[in-house]
C-alpha cells in the first residue's frame, strides 16, 4: 500500500513539508506543487527534509516561480500535469497536507 | 491643510503565486506612489521570491506580474530593501533576483540600483524610521 503525499505550501512558511516528510513510509511518494516547489531547491535549508524520499515536483509551478531544473536537489523528478495524474493512479491513496 | 509627506513602508512576506497577497501589494504600492509620499518597499521571508528573475507562468494559467517590479523606479520608488537572512535560508543570492534600477534626474539620469541588501538588524532600524507600515 503506497501513499502519494501532496505539499503545496512553502516549507519556509509552515510545517507541512516537515510533517509529510517525517510521516512518510517506505514506498510512499512526495509531490511538491504550487508554493511547495520551493522545498525542492537544493541550496535551500528545507531540501534536507527530502533526504531518503522519492520526490517529484510539478514543472509548470517551478517555471512560474523562476526555478530552473539545475537548481533542484539531487534525485528530484520533474513531472507535468499528466505525470501528476499518473502518480495519483499509481498510488493507493492520496494525502493532501493542506 | 498643509501638505505632509509621510514615510510609507510596504512589507512583502509572501511568495508570488500561491496567494494573491503579492499582486495586491504591488497594486497598492503603485497607487500609493501616485500620492507623492516617501515610499519604501521591503521583501523578506517568502516575499523575496517575488523578485526572482525568469518567472514564466504560461504553464499555470496565471498572469506573470513580475515584470512590473522593474517599473517601480519610474514611479520614484527607489528604496527597495531585501533581507539578507531570508535570501540565505532559501539558497538565493542577489544574482537570482531581478536587477532593479532607477534614474537619478539630479545626476543626468544616471542609473542607480534600487535594491538595498540589509540584515534583519538593519531592517529593524529601517522600519523604526517609518511613519506607516503596510503588511502583505
Amino acid at each position: 500500500m503506497s501513499m502519494l503525499h501532496l505539499v503545496n505550501k512553502s516549507p519556509y512558511e509552515n510545517g507541512n513539508l516537515n510533517t509529510a516528510s517525517s510521516i512518510m513510509q517506505s514506498g510512499d511518494v512526495l509531490l511538491l506543487l504550487e508554493d511547495g516547489v520551493y522545498g525542492a531547491v537544493k541550496k535551500g535549508k528545507a531540501s534536507a527534509m527530502l533526504a531518503g524520499h522519492t520526490v517529484s515536483v510539478l514543472g509548470p509551478d517551478l517555471a512560474a516561480r523562476g526555478i530552473s531544473e539545475d537548481k533542484l536537489a539531487d534525485g528530484v523528478t520533474v513531472i507535468d500535469y499528466a505525470g501528476f495524474v499518473d502518480l495519483v493512479e499509481k498510488n493507493d491513496k492520496v494525502q493532501s497536507w493542506l | 491643510m498643509a501638505e505632509q509627506i509621510k514615510k510609507f513602508m510596504y512589507i512583502n512576506r509572501k511568495a508570488p503565486y500561491g496567494t494573491i497577497y503579492a499582486w495586491e501589494a504591488l497594486e497598492v504600492v503603485l497607487i500609493g506612489a501616485a500620492f507623492e509620499q516617501d515610499v519604501s518597499v521591503t521583501f523578506m521571508d517568502d516575499g523575496v521570491y517575488q523578485l526572482v528573475k525568469g518567472q514564466d507562468t504560461s504553464g499555470i494559467g496565471m498572469k506573470n506580474f513580475s515584470p512590473t517590479y522593474a517599473a517601480l523606479g519610474d514611479f520614484e520608488i527607489t528604496k527597495i530593501y531585501v533581507e539578507k537572512e531570508s535570501l540565505e535560508e532559501r539558497g538565493l543570492t542577489l544574482d537570482d533576483l531581478q536587477h532593479l534600477v532607477w534614474e537619478d534626474e539630479d545626476e543626468d539620469w544616471a542609473e542607480k540600483d534600487s535594491i538595498r541588501l540589509v540584515s534583519r538588524a538593519e531592517l529593524g532600524d529601517v522600519l523604526a524610521g517609518q511613519d506607516v507600515l503596510f503588511n502583505f
